[in-house]
């Protein structure tokens, strides 16, 4: 037989039903529905992997997601590796790949393993004290040693071909855990009408009844009930069933996130499948029945590979048909121990003995133990365990000493009780209260609408449970406006009921103990290392957690919390309420960076946005930039061009004939209304009541701080209609801020804000031929100067019939227009525009040339030559201030003591003296090149291009006092030398604007 | 005319069909965006021959015109016909707003007993029959881009989203239609 430790007629899996997998390197052979780890066991392989800090052997030690051990990576192929898979959750199918992890050379001999023997060194806080000083070594020893040393598993180095989806869902009522309480809750939620969604993280639902072989619901054995009762509820219309599906996360207002595992349990999931997919479910009330972990037993080398969790062995029996060993001792504080005890018993698997930490131990369990002629030795603890990479014995000896018997054993169960799970109430920011005489932590006082019910309330007996998430459900679906009138009936005929627990550290691991007696298994932490921490003076149980790092990573406290609040609070001779506890996170159990993201990779990472003109652009050979979510023909290169080059000609054509440049992205918003001239005079710097119908005006919108906010032009299309532009990365913020000044300063105003950014097309033709190309297209508009002269706008159709706005405006300084069409005729009014311009030596354009020919008429671009900080004045602009205005958006800020001061920086232009350098954008300009480092600093360049139009370098700059220092000299001190600059105004090219009107 | 100019539709030749779901670019279509205060509604209902609906997530529809509550003061009206709205508006002698978006919007027909499952793989909303029936409308959000989306039959959902974000809206709608269909 290959599965040795498979027990014919155990469990609940079908022996016909193999799978083939592999554990480093190794063949075996389980069944189906097997986790990774009960097939393991079943093959008798308990060690699994290496922990984290001392590299000890570690075996199985549960049988669901608190596992803190079995962490092994899953290799589907060479692009599917997954890292620190618990192997408990891991289902198998045929053909799986599993290895161990933080093991070299390998599993069973790990050098890494000397860390355990130089763990006094490696204590509590040790990252704290060791790597304080010389500072010197940070960077050449002590940060690649951490770099090293840190994580657990390797990171997939090649990217995810998985997909991961996504599903927003909203109930009456989500019932967090399918176990006997979530069950009847969904039920009881669902017959009264309510829309109920339920989830658990296991394959199956059944929960504890998964192991618990004493219970009888309904007539039937309590797993038949609950498969029963699933596929009922799968049944109704009005539920969904979820399982492999994990409430991670519980966020405000009932929003809570599930990690739904589709395919990790298939051999060959089909390709239309997502690998996991992500809930985010919005229920109007939350049922939580997440149930209770146990606690493992705090005592000397109580990590050895074949300890584990009784209730883990009674899973893995009782499910699958294995057995954890063939003589096994058990070692408990609680009653539930005995149950495991018992089954195994019943199956043919000796027990060594139960040790029971209580003196006198009683309940039904115990009596059915002791009848059935298992030695029980109470009062007694297990000092110490034989065996490295696997138990072997257990040294037992009565509380506070006496001679210890060795008891030869090849597997150790051991429970210190249960803990209620309130991870998911604590999320929801509930506050716990500690119940003194269960010694446990409780859901207290609820934060919101949701209400827990079974283990993970603290109800134990079975039947009370039932009655609690009947009432639960039905209470749940009438909050939640459900009018159904059916109603739940289940009758529990038989249950399991467990005494006994206890927190801390065991026999032989108390004060003054050097054992290992671990706590946390996952983060290496033991009973000593609380108590080091505590001596060393961490009194708060959130210090003493980052001290140690008990329940942190994974483990989220599942296993390790109330062992570590108990022997701190010994320590600090405190009762454990006084001493807290620590913060239950999110997630839950891990949750993959795949099904944060889900769609939003590739394509779907973010929008791109793209104009109707793009792959006109895309055919004739444009690169691209990117502004904001929009792709920007950036240039157009021809054959053998470099981007200097082509920027150079295009600059050049533009000036000498004509270019073509697509202005779709700039921002446009239509303000209509009444009050819709008034309304822009206050948003605007400028004056604009007295603009006529049919012009054009430069605009300059500030903050309320005086400082320039945007720029644009505005076109007044009727007496209550404006086309207003906008930057283009500007065009949501210029919207946001007119509507928040409208509805919150001037809410008298009757005008209306709507975006037109996307419904026109701009196609600007600059240039002195571009009157002559456009002509022929533009019906019903005289395009002479004295008609139709620069900064105007007229209505009109173009291309035979298309509405169509035309601007004759300039960002270039040449005579130009702007023909804004309908979107969807963009492209073809475009080409109609390039078959006329391009046989007369039109080139078309992108955004490099349109910042050139801009800066050589010195006209500023919002956000590059200004920063938040630059006042109209700042920037050359005192024109655009109406000075005859009573009252405009960033006037009071304007006249702020600050803002009128001398010594303000200033926009200027700037040559370079050798007439040949390009300065760095961004580069710091100084007074006195030899003044000592760090030199006082009076302005820094904001733009700067070679300019061929103007034969050399031009820059803009905002320099301090800049408007007085016409002509001076000014140092740009760069790595590799100084350079000189000569301050100038800001026009580089025509500096009397004659091209523009011609 | 305009005719002989090319058209180009932002989703030309998109499409996608499963059992769950079909995807496909709705038809060009004449839009406004309407505004106006409540003592417009009347007068302007009736200049355009549909009553604007005055209540959050409604519509109404009569023949091809359909308008969609986006606020307090803002309708969303479509005409499947291509009918002139701006001029029908304009036999309403009462205060209003209303622009020309025709070109700015372009929608995606999404249908099926998929579709549902389809939207819900970005949009947050509760599109179940109770909370969100035929006929119902909202301004929403799938992934990161803003749509408006309009219920217009059980199994029939008419997405509008500006032209730009259509090729990431169509996109999203394919990840989710396949997933609704896994």
């Amino acid at each position: 037989m290959t599965q040795p430790f498979r027990i014919s007629g155990a469990g609940r899996l079908s022996p016909a039903r193999t799978a083939r997998f592999t554990f480093d390197g190794a063949s075996y052979q389980g069944l189906e529905g097997d986790t990774l780890a009960s097939a393991l066991l079943a093959n008798g392989v308990h060690l699994t992997g290496r922990s984290y800090k001392y590299h000890r052997p570690r075996g199985i030690l549960s049988a669901g997601s608190e596992e803190p051990n079995a962490l092994v990576s899953i290799e589907r192929d060479a692009t599917r590796r997954a890292p620190n898979v618990r192997a408990t959750v891991q289902e198998l199918y045929d053909g799986l790949v599993a290895g161990s992890q933080n093991r070299w050379p390998s599993l069973k001999w790990d050098i890494g393993e000397v860390n355990n023997l130089g763990s006094p060194f490696f204590s509590a806080g040790f990252y704290y004290k060791t790597f304080m000083w010389p500072k010197a070594a940070w960077t050449k020893l002590y940060e690649p040693f951490i770099r090293n040393a840190a994580g657990l598993g390797v990171a997939p180095d090649q990217p995810d071909p998985d997909h991961y989806a996504s599903r927003h869902a909203h109930c009456d009522v989500l019932v967090i855990g399918a176990g006997a309480a979530g069950l009847v809750a969904a039920l009881s939620a669902a017959k009264a009408g309510a829309s109920v969604v339920i989830c658990d993280e296991q394959a199956e639902a059944g929960g504890a009844l998964r192991h618990e072989s004493g219970a009888r619901i309904g007539g039937r054995d309590g797993w038949a009930w609950a498969q029963d009762t699933a596929a009922e509820l799968a049944a109704m219309d009005n539920v969904r069933v979820l399982t492999r599906t994990t409430a991670f996360g519980y966020h405000a207002q009932n929003f809570v996130a599930l990690a739904e595992r589709v395919t990790d349990h298939l051999a060959a999931p089909g390709h239309t499948m997502p690998r996991e997919r992500l809930w985010q479910v919005r229920a109007r009330r939350v049922v939580i029945a997440a149930g209770a972990i146990e606690r493992h037993m705090v005592f000397a080398d109580n990590d050895r590979p074949g300890i584990m969790l009784a209730s883990a062995a009674r899973i893995y029996l009782n499910h699958y048909g294995v057995a954890v060993g063939r003589k096994i001792g058990v070692y408990t504080a609680s009653d539930s121990a005995y149950g495991a005890a018992i089954d195994l018993h019943k199956a043919g698997v000796a027990i060594a003995a139960i040790v029971d930490t209580r003196d006198d131990p009683s309940g039904p369990l115990v009596e059915e133990a002791k009848a059935l002629g298992i030695k029980v030795l109470a009062g007694h603890g297990v000092t110490r365990v034989g065996g490295r990479l696997r138990v072997s014995s257990m040294s037992v000896r009565p509380n506070g000493g006496g001679t210890p018997r060795h008891v030869a054993i090849d597997a150790l169960i051991t429970s210190a009780g249960w803990t209620p799970s309130v991870h998911m109430f604590s999320q929801s920011r509930g506050k716990v209260r500690w119940d003194e005489a269960t010694k446990r932590f409780l859901p207290g006082t609820y934060a919101q609408d949701c209400a827990c019910v079974g283990a993970c309330n603290g109800t134990d007996d079975l039947a009370d449970a039932v009655s609690e998430a009947i009432a639960a459900g039905a209470k749940a679906a009438k909050e939640a406006g459900a009018k159904g009138r059916g109603a739940a009936k289940i009758s529990v005929d038989a249950s399991e009921s467990w005494t006994g627990g206890m927190l801390g550290s065991a026999e032989g691991a108390g004060p003054g103990s050097t054992v290992k007696a671990f706590i946390d298994f996952q983060n290496d932490v033991t009973a000593k290392d609380i108590r080091q921490a505590v001596h060393e003076g961490m009194h708060s149980i959130e210090h003493v957690k980052r001290f140690t790092t008990n329940g942190m990573a994974t483990d989220q406290g599942k296993l390790s919390n109330l062992h570590g609040l108990a022997i701190a609070a010994e320590v600090l001779d405190r009762p454990i309420p006084q001493v807290g506890l620590t913060t239950f996170r999110q997630p839950f159990t891990p949750v993959t960076f795949g099904t944060i993201v889900n769609h939003g990779r590739g394509g779907l990472f973010d929008v791109t946005r793209r104009t109707p003109i793009h792959d006109w652009a895309a055919e004739n050979g444009a690169e691209f930039e990117d502004v904001g979510n929009w792709k920007r023909a950036w240039y157009f290169p021809r054959a053998g061009e470099d981007m200097h080059a082509a920027v150079n000609r295009e600059c050049r054509t533009v000036r000498d004939v004509a270019g073509i440049f697509d202005a779709s992205t700039l921002g446009k918003i239509e303000v209509v209304g009444p009050d819709a001239a008034a309304f822009l005079n206050l948003i605007y710097t400028n004056p604009f009541l007295k603009l006529g119908v049919g012009r054009l005006r430069y605009g300059v919108m500030c903050r309320e701080d005086g400082f320039i906010y945007d720029d644009g032009v505005v076109g007044r299309i009727a007496e209550d209609r404006f086309h207003v532009t906008t930057t283009t990365g500007g065009a949501p913020r210029v919207l946001n801020h007119m509507e928040d000044y409208l509805q919150t300063e001037f809410p008298h105003m009757k005008v209306w804000l709507t975006s037109t950014s996307e419904q026109w097309a701009v196609i600007a033709v600059q240039g002195p031929k571009a009157r002559e190309i456009i002509a022929p297209l533009v019906e019903g508009v005289d395009l002479d100067n004295e008609s139709f002269p620069h900064m105007s706008v007229r209505e009109c159709t173009v291309c035979g019939g298309i509405p169509a706005r035309l601007f004759r405006m300039s960002f270039t300084g040449e005579a130009g227009y702007e023909i804004n069409v309908p979107a969807d005729y963009g492209r073809a009014v475009w080409e109609a525009v390039w078959a006329l311009g391009e046989p007369m030596g039109m080139c078309a354009y992108g955004t490099e040339t349109m910042h050139v020919l801009r800066a050589e008429k010195g006209y500023i671009i919002v956000g590059q030559d200004t920063d938040g900080t630059v006042t109209p004045h700042d920037a050359g602009l005192s024109w655009a201030v109406g000075k005859n205005k009573t009252d405009f958006v960033g006037m009071r800020g304007l006249m702020r003591p600050d803002l009128v001061a001398e010594g303000r920086k200033q926009l200027v232009g700037l040559k370079t003296r050798d007439g040949r350098t390009v300065l760095e954008e961004g580069a710091q300009i100084v007074a006195d090149p030899k003044a000592r480092v760090p030199m006082p600093m009076i302005g820094h360049v904001t733009s700067s291009y070679w300019s061929d139009n103007c034969g050399g370098p031009i820059a803009l700059a905002l320099v301090k006092d800049g408007q007085k220092r016409m002509g001076e000299t000014l140092y740009v001190p760069m790595p590799d030398g100084v350079i000189e600059v000569e301050v100038t105004g800001m026009v580089f090219f025509d500096d009397k604007g004659e091209r523009i009107n011609g | 005319m305009a005719d002989t100019m090319k058209r180009a539709h932002p989703l030309e030749g998109r499409g996608l069909g499963n059992a769950a779901v079909t995807l496909k670019p709705a038809a060009p279509a004449s839009r406004i965006s309407l505004r106006a205060g409540t003592d417009a509604v009347a007068a302007l209902s009736k200049a355009l021959g549909v009553d604007l609906p005055s209540r959050p997530k409604t519509t109404a529809s009569k023949g091809a015109r359909t308008a969609i509550w986006l606020g307090p003061d803002e309708w969303l009206v479509i005409d499947a016909g291509g009918g002139d709205l701006a001029g029908a508006c304009a036999k309403a002698k009462v205060l209003y707003s209303a622009v020309d978006i025709s070109h700015r919007n372009t929608a995606i027909e999404v249908s099926g007993p998929g579709a549902a499952a389809t939207l819900n793989a970005g949009c947050p909303l509760d599109l179940s029959d109770a909370v969100f029936p035929a006929g119902a409308g909202a301004r929403t959000l799938l992934g990161k881009a803003e749509i408006v989306l309009w219920r217009a039959g059980a199994d029939i959902w008419h997405v509008e989203c500006w032209r730009s974000f259509s090729p990431y809206v169509f996109a999203l709608l394919e990840a989710g239609a396949r997933d609704a269909a896994a």
